[in-house]
């Protein structure tokens, strides 16, 4: 059965998606992703968009929901390797795509999910403090 | 007055018959030269269509096009359905703003994606809608 691979990378998981996706291999992908983090206790995930030549309003909609998804799930997405012209047609599309974070690229994309995590852990960290004084 | 040459019609009933149709157009757009931008505008604006035509009206039909108009020459690209069409393409053209999120045909983003944006469409009937990305 078709399914697009999660692969571990330092402390993330990686997500290539290369091949076009039908709604099947979307669900699919969501519910590996989702299984995932929760086995590995990942807290940041890439998905790499680099090889999408187009990126339509399904597309859009299956990154906005991965991201609520692993919010939930106390995992932080970043989207990277969006092509210049995907970029431009997606806010032609009118796609905001709430709460998809993106970066240039795989390496730029770690330096954004560490930041991200240590925020997180240092906001997590005040509230602890806060709950014991 | 614009001149028509290389036709082909595609059925679209499937993903697979989707991504082929991607893949057509954009091979189309390649070999006439339009600009890699316009190139991905049209096969976005293709893939939304085709995905409508799917999700609506249980599939139909594409007719590409080359077409020239004096100096220029571009795409041509008729989605036709025979589905439940669309009762108030005004509406439908304002409330196509994807958030991502939210439901909806995405025509106005499609609208705006290329050069001419055509649209028939009759409740009971079906759709028919013409997009027309130029060089």
């Amino acid at each position: 059965m078709e399914r697009i691979p999660i692969l571990q990378v330092q402390e993330f998981l990686l997500v290539s998606i290369q091949v076009d996706m039908h709604d099947r291999l979307a669900m699919k992908l969501q519910q590996d992703l989702t299984q995932q983090i929760v086995q590995s206790g990942c807290q940041g995930v890439l998905i790499d968009i680099s090889s999408l030549d187009i990126v339509d309003s399904f597309i859009g909609r299956v990154l906005g929901d991965m991201a609520a998804v692993s919010s939930i799930l106390d995992a932080e997405i970043v989207v990277v390797g969006m092509q210049p012209a995907v970029a431009i047609t997606l806010v032609e599309l009118g796609l905001s795509l709430v709460g998809v974070r993106t970066a240039l690229n795989m390496d730029q994309g770690m330096v954004l999910l560490r930041k991200l995590l240590q925020e997180k852990s240092k906001r997590q960290g005040n509230l602890d403090q806060d709950s014991q004084s | 007055m614009i001149k028509t040459h290389k036709v082909k019609t595609l059925v679209i009933h499937s993903a697979t018959d989707v991504t082929l149709m991607c893949q057509t157009v954009r091979d189309w757009a390649q070999t006439e030269n339009l600009s890699l931008l316009n190139q991905t505008a049209i096969v976005t604006a293709a893939s939304e269509l085709a995905h409508n035509m799917i999700n609506y009206a249980g599939g139909g039909q594409v007719d590409l096009a080359v077409v020239c108009q004096g100096v220029r020459s571009g795409l041509r690209l008729t989605f036709t359905d025979q589905g439940p069409g669309i009762p108030d393409v005004e509406l439908a053209l304002q409330n196509g703003y994807t958030t991502g999120q939210g439901m909806g045909l995405g025509l106005g983003g499609t609208q705006r994606l290329v050069n001419e944006f055509v649209i028939d469409s009759q409740v009971g009937v079906g759709t028919k809608i013409m997009i027309t990305q130029w060089r």
